[in-house]
């Protein structure tokens, strides 16, 4: 199977509390909150498509899309 | 089918607190949900009371949300009359072993083919973190400002010894496994329960300084490990996490339908 590439992280800003889940749990440190405590993509070129963050949200606010 | 369409999206941001692993739960059972390719009109899900309890007010199967502890008697009720429904109840610590302590030993007894779901917080969240019977020893809570003397309950054991015929247990850490495992209790004929150990960082982890919501995940990692492996022999404090029990046994619902056949004298 190939390597999933990314499109793009779908983020809910209203649903996202900014409990910081997936910025401390993500292997490759591609997300950050900002100034409104809302999560956001930094560093997208590392992402790995591994899902964790996708998975262990607890308000369903991030969506990993890859490339069909 | 997306996650998003087993939600109903209308009553989103959920009412959980920031961090709280409820969702994570709820997550990891809609995607067990989609892997599994039940309709959702074959879904019941019945809950009692407590913030794990607001998980039906956010699915779109049929729901029902009863009073504290009873959730597994009601989900009886309709298994019963509905034999061919996928019946899950999701409670809170509290809700399943205190206040519904004797609704789910006799559930577990019976062998009635629902799915608990037993998300463990250690706490009670909703009313203003008090001690639960899952707190343990030494845990600080509310109405424990000097510490807990109290031991806690083991749930695998407690359900196995009950006569529970699925048990497994899983961590909001482990987001995949948690999934998969509650696939497998959901397709269990039989009595199955799930326990998670989920975080409450607004009173548990506050409480416990154990940090905030990420630490309380991270916490769950470096606390727990698969059943049977070499690093619970070495420390035994370790919580061990995976399915214990799965065994077939004859399903009440089935016992009953005979039961009826033999007392109608095989007329229907």
């Amino acid at each position: 199977m190939a390597k999933p590439k990314l499109k793009r992280h779908l983020i809910n800003r209203d649903w996202c509390k900014g409990c910081g889940i997936c910025v401390e749990l993500c292997p490759k440190h591609v997300l950050e909150l900002d100034e409104q405590d809302k999560v956001t993509v930094v560093r997208p070129q590392d992402c790995i498509c591994c899902r964790l963050c996708e998975l262990r949200c607890p308000d369903f606010a991030i969506e990993v899309e890859t490339e069909e | 089918m997306a996650v998003k369409d087993y939600l109903r999206e209308r009553f989103f941001p959920h009412l959980w607190c920031p961090g709280c692993g409820h969702g994570e739960v709820l997550g990891g059972l809609i995607r067990a949900i989609e892997r599994l390719g039940l309709r959702k009109n074959d879904i019941v899900m019945v809950s009692g009371i407590g913030c794990s309890s607001r998980i039906v007010g956010y699915v779109d199967f049929h729901t029902m949300h009863t009073i504290h502890g009873r959730a597994l008697a009601f989900a009886t009720g309709v298994k019963l009359a509905r034999p061919e429904l996928t019946l899950i109840v999701p409670m809170g610590d509290g809700d399943a072993l205190a206040i519904g302590g004797n609704h789910f030993i006799h559930a577990a007894r019976r062998n009635i083919d629902l799915t608990a779901i037993v998300m463990n917080n250690r706490i009670y969240g909703m009313t203003g973190g008090q001690f639960s019977p899952l707190s343990g020893v030494n845990v600080s809570a509310t109405t424990a400002p000097f510490r807990t003397i109290d031991k806690s309950f083991d749930i695998v054991e407690l359900s196995r010894a009950a006569g529970a015929t699925f048990v497994a247990r899983s961590t909001t850490y482990h987001a995949q496994h948690l999934s998969e495992v509650i696939e497998k209790a959901i397709r269990h004929k039989g009595f199955s329960v799930v326990e998670v150990l989920t975080q409450c960082p607004t009173y548990f982890g506050r409480k416990n300084r154990i940090g905030d919501a990420p630490e309380m995940v991270k916490w769950l990692k470096d606390h727990t490990t698969p059943v049977g492996s070499k690093a619970k022999q070495e420390n035994p404090a370790l919580i061990e996490r995976g399915v214990f029990v799965d065994l077939e046994a004859p399903e009440y619902c089935e016992e009953y339908g005979r039961l009826v056949e033999r007392a109608m004298g095989g007329r229907r």
